[in-house]
């Protein structure tokens, strides 16, 4: 008897739940990520589709990501919606090589692919139509022009992760817009090897202007570093993504600014452009460049509150 | 008197009527659940694309990958032994076909021989040092968990200065090898249901799945030969008097160790193959891989009707384990959840398909 009562529950479930999803003809999108449930900056992205959701009437996002950072099951989740037929999909491509292959099925099965975050350099060659992200050289760039209106002619690139491609692109284009070509801090995200790593090299190059952070984890044992040694304001300090520590830092003068890619932009456009695509076949002729947006002291104290509500 | 005696076959010997011997299967509340899965899924999400063709191979070859480290955790546990470090094993054999691969221009074949050469090396020293210094095993593994997870993270690290490693596609075409873990079979058949009509197709015409991946075929085939080994012959028993009663056993002439060590190995193998699957298909290595799937396939065997405690238990049991998990893992897809929920939603749904397979399994034992 108790069994039969669980499955007649377990069938009304499910017709409650379809119920749900087929109410009226909508437009289904489903967005698939790599970003962890547990990510801080991804869930600024998740909100965006979720807030996309909820300001779209006629659109529904399902918004999918794998539980760790594992691209095989992140595949298997976009052969997943492209079985599912959504009327748009919106990925993110860390890995082309595990990720290609359901990509480019999804592309073969007539399904509009629109991709965020990572894979600029590759999206194209995938058949996706349009990248919604920051292209790592340019915001690189725009750092180093930044900089150079401050002054600077000697400074460093502090890299947390030798070896990653993207890490490399920013600095690289850190040189461009400097015009001079900045030394490399090498480290990984041990505060306390970043801080010791940032004295030992102060201490060597005295001439030094600016440390140019490459990600969000090695900002603020910088900032120690620097402040430890009085030089604050003398070493201009400056990095990409954001933090609650970075965001005081900043507003505090302690950096002069934060490379933030608004990745709630990641999350909302996607949709936006998917839905347009599927109601009148409009979809933007180049990539959607959602970054650098420049945190300054002038407006880190908003920032700081926007990202206390979720959306930086 | 002598005349009854002998007309009477001796009980050990008679043969019990067909379904109660079915019935008494330690697989049959895996198989009764699988069923509700199955009909869960067709209320909630029949019409989203998830018994489509697609949608169908999505859900079997995750299931696939699942099943094949299942079955072999499950002879091991039957034999009374966990093996936790399969998950960590995934990682490092994944690196272990790419590094040579990538970096010493290795052909494809010698890295996945090295890699199994390397799986057969630890799962011999898990099982040796279990056996020999009578630790639980559950500790033992643990260790493997965090040594080879750490060894794959430090010597990738420390050979590439990455932790991903990618192009390996380029290498292994035209490998004799690789087709028998990354490809997929029976495509010209596919051509041919599609070419009728008679499968889904692309926009194209082409079909709407390539083939089946050769993972679930590894899936079926392993699964049926650990059924045989298990049910048909002698080492079978010997893995069942391992995990019944170890000294019982031992005095009756079976090599409890050597046995052990063995199953140790097979799942340290099957990590291996997981691995090769997942390089070759997918293209790439990287230090993730293989993260929680030791949870995973006991998760997988247990809901197969495997006992945690050893002795009792089946090889088809896990594969309807692990196509519960995979359908659920897929499944709940469909059905329009927010994935935050996912792993609430998998947790019941394991708990209620072990509680449901226990129920059966219990009420058919004591009804005979």
């Amino acid at each position: 008897m108790r069994k039969l009562a669980s499955v007649l529950g377990a069938a009304a479930l499910g017709v409650a739940l379809s119920a749900a999803a087929s109410a009226q003809e909508q437009i289904r999108i489903v967005m698939v990520t790599h970003g962890q449930a547990a990510s801080g900056f991804w869930s600024v992205a998740k909100k965006g589709a979720d807030d996309a959701d909820a300001d779209l009437a006629d659109t529904v996002v399902e918004y999918r990501s794998p539980e760790t950072f594992d691209m095989v099951t992140m595949a298997q989740l976009i052969e997943a919606a492209v079985a599912s037929k959504p009327d748009g999909l919106a990925v993110s491509i860390p890995d082309a090589d595990a990720l290609g292959a359901a990509i480019k099925g999804a592309v073969a099965a007539g399904i509009p692919v629109v991709s965020l975050n990572s894979g600029s350099d590759v999206a194209r060659d995938l058949g996706v139509m349009v990248h919604v992200g920051q292209t790592e050289f340019e915001a690189g760039e725009g750092g180093g022009e930044k900089m150079k209106a401050l002054g600077v002619t000697k400074a460093a690139c502090l890299n947390q992760e030798v070896g990653n491609v993207a890490l490399d692109l920013r600095c690289e284009g850190f040189e461009k817009g400097l015009g001079v070509k900045p030394d490399i801090i090498a480290t990984s995200i041990d505060p306390t090897e970043v801080k010791n790593a940032v004295t030992a090299y102060l201490t060597k190059n005295p001439d030094a202007q600016a440390i140019f952070i490459l990600g969000s984890d090695p900002a603020m044992p910088a900032v120690e570093a620097v402040e430890g040694m009085g030089l604050i304001g003398k070493v201009k300090l400056a990095t990409f993504d954001l933090s609650e520590g970075i965001l005081e830092a900043v507003r505090d003068g302690k950096m002069e600014f934060a490379i933030d890619q608004q990745q709630y932009l990641q999350g909302y456009l996607p949709v936006v452009l998917l839905r347009l695509y599927k109601k009148f076949g409009l979809m933007p002729g180049a990539d959607v460049l959602t970054g650098p947006g420049f945190v300054t002291k002038d407006n880190a104290a908003d920032v700081i509150a926007w990202s206390a509500a979720g959306y930086r | 008197m002598a005349s009854v005696t002998a007309n009477r076959v001796d009980e050990r010997l008679q043969q019990a009527p067909l379904l109660t011997r079915l019935l008494s299967r330690p697989e049959l509340g895996a198989i009764a659940g699988t069923v509700l899965v199955f009909a869960f899924f067709a209320v909630v999400a029949g019409g989203s694309g998830m018994f489509s063709l697609k949608g169908v191979i999505t859900f079997l070859e995750v299931s696939a990958q699942l099943g094949i480290l299942a079955v072999f955790a499950s002879l091991l546990m039957i034999a009374g032994e966990f093996d936790l470090s399969v998950g960590s094993m995934i990682g490092f054999a994944g690196v272990a076909i790419a590094i040579p691969v990538t970096l010493y221009g290795w052909p494809v074949w010698t890295a996945v021989l090295f890699a199994f050469g390397v799986a057969v090396l630890v799962g011999y020293v898990n099982g040796y040092i279990t056996v020999k210094t009578g630790l639980p095993s559950f500790i033992v593994t643990l260790a493997g968990l965090f040594v080879l997870r750490g060894l794959t993270i430090g010597l990738t690290r420390l050979l590439t200065g990455r932790t991903q490693i990618p192009g390996i596609h380029k290498f292994s075409e035209g490998d004799w090898l690789a087709p028998l873990f990354g490809s997929d079979a029976f495509k010209g058949l596919f051509v041919w249901l599609a070419a009728r009509g008679w499968i889904d197709t692309l926009p194209n015409g082409a079909p709407a799945v390539p083939g089946i991946p050769v993972s679930i075929l590894w899936w079926l085939g392993l699964t049926a030969v650990a059924t045989w080994v298990l049910l048909r012959t002698r080492f079978g028993n010997w893995i069942f008097a391992c995990g019944g009663d170890k000294n019982a056993a031992r005095n009756v002439g079976v090599p409890v160790d050597r046995v052990k060590i063995i199953l140790f190995i097979g799942t340290a193998c099957a990590a291996a193959l997981f691995a090769a699957i997942q390089v070759l298909k997918f293209g790439s290595a990287d230090t993730q891989r293989g993260l929680l799937k030791e949870f995973e396939a006991i998760i997988a065997v247990v809901i197969g009707g495997t006992l945690l405690t050893g002795g009792y238990g089946s090889a088809i049991g896990p594969a309807f384990g692990a196509l519960i998990f995979g359908t659920v893992q897929m499944g709940i897809f469909y059905t329009g959840v927010d994935t935050d929920w996912f792993k609430v939603f998998v947790g019941v749904m394991v708990l209620v398909a072990v509680i449901f397979n226990n129920y059966i399994r219990k009420r058919m034992t004591e009804a005979r």
